[in-house]
């Protein structure tokens, strides 16, 4: 793989509805690493995300990005390597998607799915189907992925799988990750920032020692998430103006 | 189980009715004639109710064809939606049984008109069940086709149709349910075959039990065209409801 570049974001003004999430933003996200963006629920952060993606109004989007939501939005009607092949699929490349095709076995494999590249989504468990979203989100092969509370959903233990999965297989890419989840954040995070206010202000970056995924077991690791708690904690909730 | 009972029970309350009352045969007759007519006439109501069959089937397609390709042709183009659909609408506020008569005029006697009838009824609510599965896809899958660079038929072919199909779907069955509503009413108004001209012939002629008997055979064919509907319509749509919270 080519060396993932970085991603910069200058002057940028973000609205979501009539509210200014954003103004003159200016941030950057280190090429091939990991950052993970914490924040309480409304400050922001999904819009930046998509921002990024370029599916907000106003948002030019410089590179290709591959995207993954909370929900595994894997279509019901077609079965996991379909899913996986999709972006291939809606370009309507057959080339490509002949190319890509023994790739998203591989990857349905990697993720433990090998033997239901035939199944239709709706005989997965949640982990299982989010596990196959993050196959087809790697199988863009795209330089920059953009995640949005992506484990969000599932149950304590699978997230921890799943966590370590994904950072295993983001390795070398140049990653944004949204999630209120400060233990999240602190595991896969080559660094973290927190976002609070309203428009948000991007907090200094955090980087934890160690690599990816960290162990949660880590007294330092805690240590760090308890004040990560603590910081939230002091930032309001609802962004001002809005109903208590 | 039950339902059987209950028709049972029914059709033995109104045997006995008639016996009671004595009501004269070409009034109400009793289910036990209606059976014999049933038995004795089966060559005419078969040959009468494949006639009624086969308008109904036609007609079904037809609408089902007419009002899919109206639907995807109002999501995917908004100079379409903003001329034709109101004319859609206005269509349906002619009651059908208005225009049976211009129908036979145009289209003559035959099964063009009764056709005709039927997909005119039909073809609303397939229309409006389609055009309002392909507004509501799931924004969520919007969004990631998006980020995948789909071009926006590629968006309508691979997502919101078949995001759409189980909207599609029930408009079917609506329209399966209806479509012997457009075809009887076609051979009422003028018509030289089928089981709803052999109603009006019999009546006419005070052969009542014939025309109940043509009655039991509609009744069936309703139920055969709606469950053979409801059957593709699983088919086609194998998989459970969108997701969605």
């Amino acid at each position: 793989m080519v060396a993932s570049p970085s991603l910069s974001v200058r002057h940028a003004r973000i609205v979501f509805g009539d509210r200014v999430v954003a103004g003159g933003l200016t941030l950057d996200f280190p090429g091939g690493r990991t950052t993970c963006l914490l924040g309480r629920s409304g400050v922001g952060k999904t819009s930046l995300l998509r921002w990024l993606a370029g599916l907000l109004p106003g948002s030019g989007r410089g590179q290709p990005t591959a995207y993954m939501a909370q929900r595994d939005l894997l279509l019901p009607w077609l079965d996991l390597q379909d899913n996986v092949l999709l972006g291939y699929r809606l370009r309507g490349d057959r080339a490509a998607l002949r190319a890509a095709t023994p790739r998203a076995r591989t990857l349905l494999a990697e993720v433990g799915l090998g033997d239901r590249s035939g199944d239709l989504p709706e005989t997965l468990s949640a982990g299982m189907r989010q596990r196959a979203a993050l196959a087809r989100t790697l199988c863009e092969d795209r330089p920059i992925v953009l995640m949005d509370e992506p484990f969000a959903h599932l149950d304590a233990v699978t997230r921890l799988e799943l966590q370590d999965l994904a950072a295993r297989l983001l390795a070398g890419r140049t990653v944004v990750l949204v999630t209120h989840d400060p233990l999240e954040a602190l595991r896969m995070g080559h660094q973290v920032r927190v976002l609070s206010g309203s428009p948000f202000a991007v907090g200094p970056a955090i980087e934890p020692l160690g690599a990816v995924p960290r162990d949660p077991a880590d007294p330092v690791l805690l240590g760090l998430q308890g004040r990560l708690i603590a910081e939230l904690r002091n930032t309001p909730s609802d962004p001002p103006g809005s109903a208590p | 189980m039950r339902p059987l009972i209950t028709a049972v029970g029914l059709l033995l309350a109104w045997e006995l009715l008639t016996w009671a009352t004595g009501v004269p045969v070409y009034i109400l007759p009793p289910p036990s004639r209606v059976a014999a007519v049933l038995v004795e006439r089966f060559d005419l109501l078969i040959e009468q109710a494949a006639w009624t069959a086969a308008e109904m089937v036609l007609g079904l397609a037809l609408g089902l064809v007419l009002g899919a390709t109206l639907a995807v042709v109002f999501a995917a183009s908004a100079g379409w939606r903003r001329w034709a659909l109101p004319l859609v609408i206005i269509s349906q506020a002619i009651p059908v049984i208005a225009i049976a008569p211009l129908l036979v005029l145009w289209l003559g006697y035959g099964m063009a008109s009764k056709v005709a009838m039927a997909a005119l009824v039909i073809f609303f609510p397939v229309v409006s069940a389609l055009y309002d599965g392909l507004r509501r896809t799931d924004p969520g899958w919007i969004d990631l086709a998006q980020t995948m660079d789909a071009s926006p038929r590629a968006m309508l072919l691979q997502i919101r149709l078949p995001a759409a199909l189980p909207a599609f779907a029930s408009g079917a069955r609506i329209a399966a349910a209806v479509a012997p509503i457009g075809a009887v009413i076609g051979e009422w108004v003028g018509a030289s075959a089928g089981l709803g001209f052999l109603m009006t012939q019999s009546l006419a002629r005070g052969q009542t039990p014939l025309a109940f008997a043509a009655l039991v055979l509609l009744c069936l064919l309703g139920l055969a065209l709606y469950h053979a509907t409801d059957w593709a319509a699983r088919r086609l749509v194998p998989w459970q409801s969108p997701q969605g919270e």
